[in-house]
């Protein structure tokens, strides 16, 4: 049926429906469409695709194997790889990876690489395949710090080297940014997230919520009193950044990290939890990445008008594009090349409108893409009564300022080397958003494996 | 699981916990909070330290109810858990880091209101470990609310007892009493006011007046408490701060008391809401037209 140029259409909640629920948007590939899928990869001698992925799993490898039907054979391949391809099929930015690189996709559109994967991770899971079991017990202890993808792959591969493997984590529940930050609608919490976190303690890793460390305890703690002989830092880029423009204090300025943490990890959205969100009329949400179309998304789906305001043109939004799709399939507004100047409060300081400035793209600018620039005498009003801040974050002090030696750069990232995670301190090895600042799921998953690697090597000369 | 080992009523509607906690008791000092969750539903409340022992790994705490999650803690009983209680969060008091002998010179008041007399207590108390001694004014409606007066009376240099309604003790507000201890010739180098917002905004005011520099508890909406979601921005003279990670305690003087008020009255309506279906139960089905019968 296919022209085999276009992708097989992956079936999705119709917009109008989905706007209102937190239901998963996209349904997924059954095994026919999988199957009719994955013929259309060529498997290329060289493939680009493998390149493309940052873990560089097997493409074409397991794509054969779906091709024939050999699902569990295909979750091996992918296995070799990944830790977590139900969620990486699901939030990894395909279009500037994998599938960026698909020579399918010079004539035509690439192969749905991601779908692909989600299908396998899913199929594995309803047909019960566990990991591996681990290796027996070596006896040394290693501590993790965060439990998002970072974390959470580094500790299961040191348990399945037969590492004692605690994971620390700040919050009262396990995932990081996959459970307080990117929606159930987008990635299921109790389907996706939960299942790989049971998969991991399946490996005998222990996890430990509500303990902050540098504060409940602290690394030179963990080290020398709590008998760990290493230490692994995946505590990801959370604090949240603000605009610094008058007004950006009034009843109704939320960050993103709130909106979303609200929904997300306290069931805000749930009349059956007790923490309350505001839902609002008319919501502007600031910014044009993955988590401005998330907090805009799920203003949405609590029923207000929702407007994203960014400053550059939609080219230059970085969210994925499947994200942006959706968002304009949902309803949402895009108020592009325009920047918010000042916020303004009634006399009970809610924030009843803002002052914004027409922008246009400039010259090129240090990241390569065209500097937006005020025009002048361009401002006008907007009537809003919730502004979402969502500019970006950056990696929390708590853990730097404690650990004693322990380096970071200008920007409070911690620094370590990216074959192995080592940082300045001996035992200690970082990786994911806490090194990098906010990135991707896929990378911080890579840099979890990484520093399990380094924390091998590491005891293993000791 | 945190079990809770004693749970009691101290006065009218104020209740006293001593939580199993050994990680928070073995690390927190004077000036710092926790959060607590009752249930898989619940909210994360956040909660001053009011006591602690680190041999013994348990803490206490002390709440007034004043919504739906306050008040369904207060059913909690001896012997009950709370799902998660986190911390020690935020800074310690300032005090804690200051050269002993410096300190020991230094002329100190604290002034509690109300349920805030719960948070001043592990000050005073280490101070008073320390070997300083401090004068402290304790402020309540009346005399059935005046609380820990025992435990206070024992680590205070002097205490001094106030009620609105003049039942017990000094008659009038805690600003009252601050201005008569420094008429009777006091002199203090540094203010410490503790309790509900409103209260502390006006000893703010009265220790301008006298010129006494002035240290405050803020007590901001917050979820996570980690400096992670930005709820909790205070305003500090040209500064916008995080109290969860920065404070809870800044400089008074410096505080935007307005906003600070506006920005903790943000979920009234939501909150108001949550406390009648609690009250009411099953009956209420949102009939009153304004709520839907939930948030
Ligand atoms: C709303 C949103 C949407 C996103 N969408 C996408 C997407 O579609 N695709 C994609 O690839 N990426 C996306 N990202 C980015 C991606 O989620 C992150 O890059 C990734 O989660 C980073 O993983 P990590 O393990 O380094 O850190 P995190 O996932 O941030 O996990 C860190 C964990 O460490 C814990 N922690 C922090 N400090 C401490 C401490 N002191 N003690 C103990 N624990 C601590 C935190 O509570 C947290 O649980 C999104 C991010 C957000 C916020
Ligand atoms: C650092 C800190 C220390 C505190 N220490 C104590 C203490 O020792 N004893 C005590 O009784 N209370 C203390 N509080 C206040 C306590 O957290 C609130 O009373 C409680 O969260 C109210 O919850 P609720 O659902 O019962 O009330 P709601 O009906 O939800 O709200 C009533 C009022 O409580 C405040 N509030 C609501 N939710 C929060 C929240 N998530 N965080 C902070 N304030 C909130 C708001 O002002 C609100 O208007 C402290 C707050 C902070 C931030
Ligand atoms: S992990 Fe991400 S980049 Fe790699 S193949 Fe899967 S979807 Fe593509
Ligand atoms: S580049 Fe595309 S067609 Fe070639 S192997 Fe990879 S997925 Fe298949
Ligand atoms: S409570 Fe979230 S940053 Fe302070
Ligand atoms: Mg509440």
């Amino acid at each position: 049926m296919a022209d085999k140029l276009t992708k097989v259409p992956v079936r999705e909640q119709d917009p109008q429906v989905r706007a209102t629920n937190f239901e998963e948007v996209c349904l997924g590939y059954n095994k026919e469409e999988a199957m009719e899928e994955a013929s259309r990869c060529i498997n290329c001698k060289n493939a680009k695709c493998i390149s493309g992925c940052p873990v560089s799993i097997d493409i074409p490898g397991f794509i054969k194997e779906v091709k024939e039907g050999n699902f569990a054979e295909a979750y091996k391949v992918i296995g070799k790889s990944s830790s977590l391809p139900a969620v990486c099929g699901r939030v990894c930015p395909q279009e500037s990876q994998c599938e960026g690189v698909c020579i399918r996709g010079v004539k035509g559109e690439p192969v749905s690489i991601g779908k692909l994967e989600r299908f396998v991770a899913d199929w594995a899971k309803e047909n019960g395949v566990k990991p591996e079991p681990p290796m027996p017990s070596n006896g040394h202890k290693v501590a993790v710090i965060g439990s998002g993808p970072a974390g959470l792959t580094c500790a299961g591969d040191l348990a399945k080297l037969g590492y004692d493997v605690t994971i620390f984590e700040a919050l009262h529940q396990p995932g990081g940014v996959l459970v307080y930050g990117i929606p159930e609608f987008r990635l299921p919490k109790d389907k996706v997230v939960a299942v790989e976190v049971e998969n991991v303690k399946s490996l005998g890793v222990k996890i430990e919520t509500d303990v902050v460390i540098g504060k409940s305890t602290t690394i030179d703690e963990l080290l020398q009193n709590e008998g760990f002989e290493a230490v692994f830092i995946g505590s990801g880029a959370g604090l949240p950044m603000f605009m610094g423009i008058p007004g950006e204090i009034s009843s109704g300025v939320f960050s993103a990290n709130e909106y979303l943490t609200r929904s997300n990890l306290m069931k805000a959205f749930r009349d059956d939890y007790d923490t309350p969100i505001k839902t609002g009329k008319k919501v502007a949400v600031i910014g044009g990445g993955n988590v401005a179309m998330d907090a805009a998304r799920t203003a949405k789906r609590l029923g207000a008008e929702v407007h994203i305001v960014y400053r550059r043109s939609e080219a230059e939004l970085p969210a994925r594009v499947e994200e942006v799709h959706h968002a304009k399939e949902e309803g949402i507004i895009m108020d592009l090349l325009t920047n918010p100047l000042e916020i303004f409060a009634d006399e009970d300081g809610w924030v009843k409108g803002m002052k914004c400035i027409r922008m246009e793209l400039g010259e090129p600018d240090a990241s390569g893409r065209r500097r937006p620039v005020e025009i002048p005498g361009s401002e006008f009003e907007m009537e809003v009564d919730t502004v979402i801040m969502s500019l970006g974050t950056s990696p929390n002090p708590l853990i730097s300022s404690t650990t004693i030696g322990l380096d970071v750069n200008k920007r409070k990232c911690i620094i370590a080397d990216e074959e192995y995670g080592q940082t300045s301190k001996e035992g200690v090895f970082a990786g994911g958003d806490a090194v990098t600042g906010a990135a991707t799921v896929i990378l911080a998953m890579g840099a979890g494996k990484a520093g399990a690697k380094g924390i091998h090597e590491f005891l293993s000369k000791k | 699981m945190y079990k809770i080992l004693h749970a009691e009523n101290l006065a009218g509607n104020i209740f006293l916990m001593q939580v199993e906690a050994p990680r928070i008791a073995k690390h927190c000092e004077p000036g710092q909070f926790l959060i607590v969750r009752i249930d898989e539903v619940g909210e994360r409340i956040p909660l001053t330290i009011c006591d602690y022992d680190k041999e013994a790994g348990t803490i206490t705490i002390v709440f007034q109810p004043v919504g739906a999650s306050t008040e369904r803690m207060s059913h909690l009983k001896t012997g009950d858990s709370f799902i998660d209680v986190v911390g020690p969060l935020g800074q310690p008091s300032e005090f804690i880091h200051e050269d002993m002998e410096e300190l020991k010179k230094k002329k100190m008041l604290f002034v509690a209101g109300g349920v805030g007399t719960a948070p001043v207590y592990p000050q005073v108390k280490w101070l008073h470990e320390h070997g300083v001694d401090v004068d402290v004014i304790v402020g309540a409606k009346t005399k059935d609310l005046v609380i820990l007066e025992k435990e206070m009376e024992a680590v205070a240099g002097n205490l001094y007892v106030t009620t609105d309604d003049g039942s017990y003790g000094r008659h009038g507000m805690v600003t009252k009493v601050i201005e008569d201890l420094t008429a009777e010739g006091k002199q203090y180098d540094v203010c410490v006011a503790i309790g509900p917002m409103i209260m502390m905004k006006f000893c703010c005011l009265t220790t301008k007046k006298l010129n006494i520099p002035t240290i405050v508890s803020m007590n901001p909406i917050m979820v996570d408490g980690t400096g992670m979601c930005g709820a909790c921005r205070v305003v500090v003279g040209d500064e916008i701060k995080f109290a969860c990670v920065d404070g809870p305690e800044f400089d008074g003087h410096l505080i935007d008391w307005a906003q600070a008020m506006k920005r903790q009255a943000m979920y009234k309506t939501e909150e108001g809401r949550a406390l009648l279906k609690l009250r009411e139960g099953d009956t209420h089905h949102g009939g009153c037209g304004h709520c839907g019968g939930d948030k």
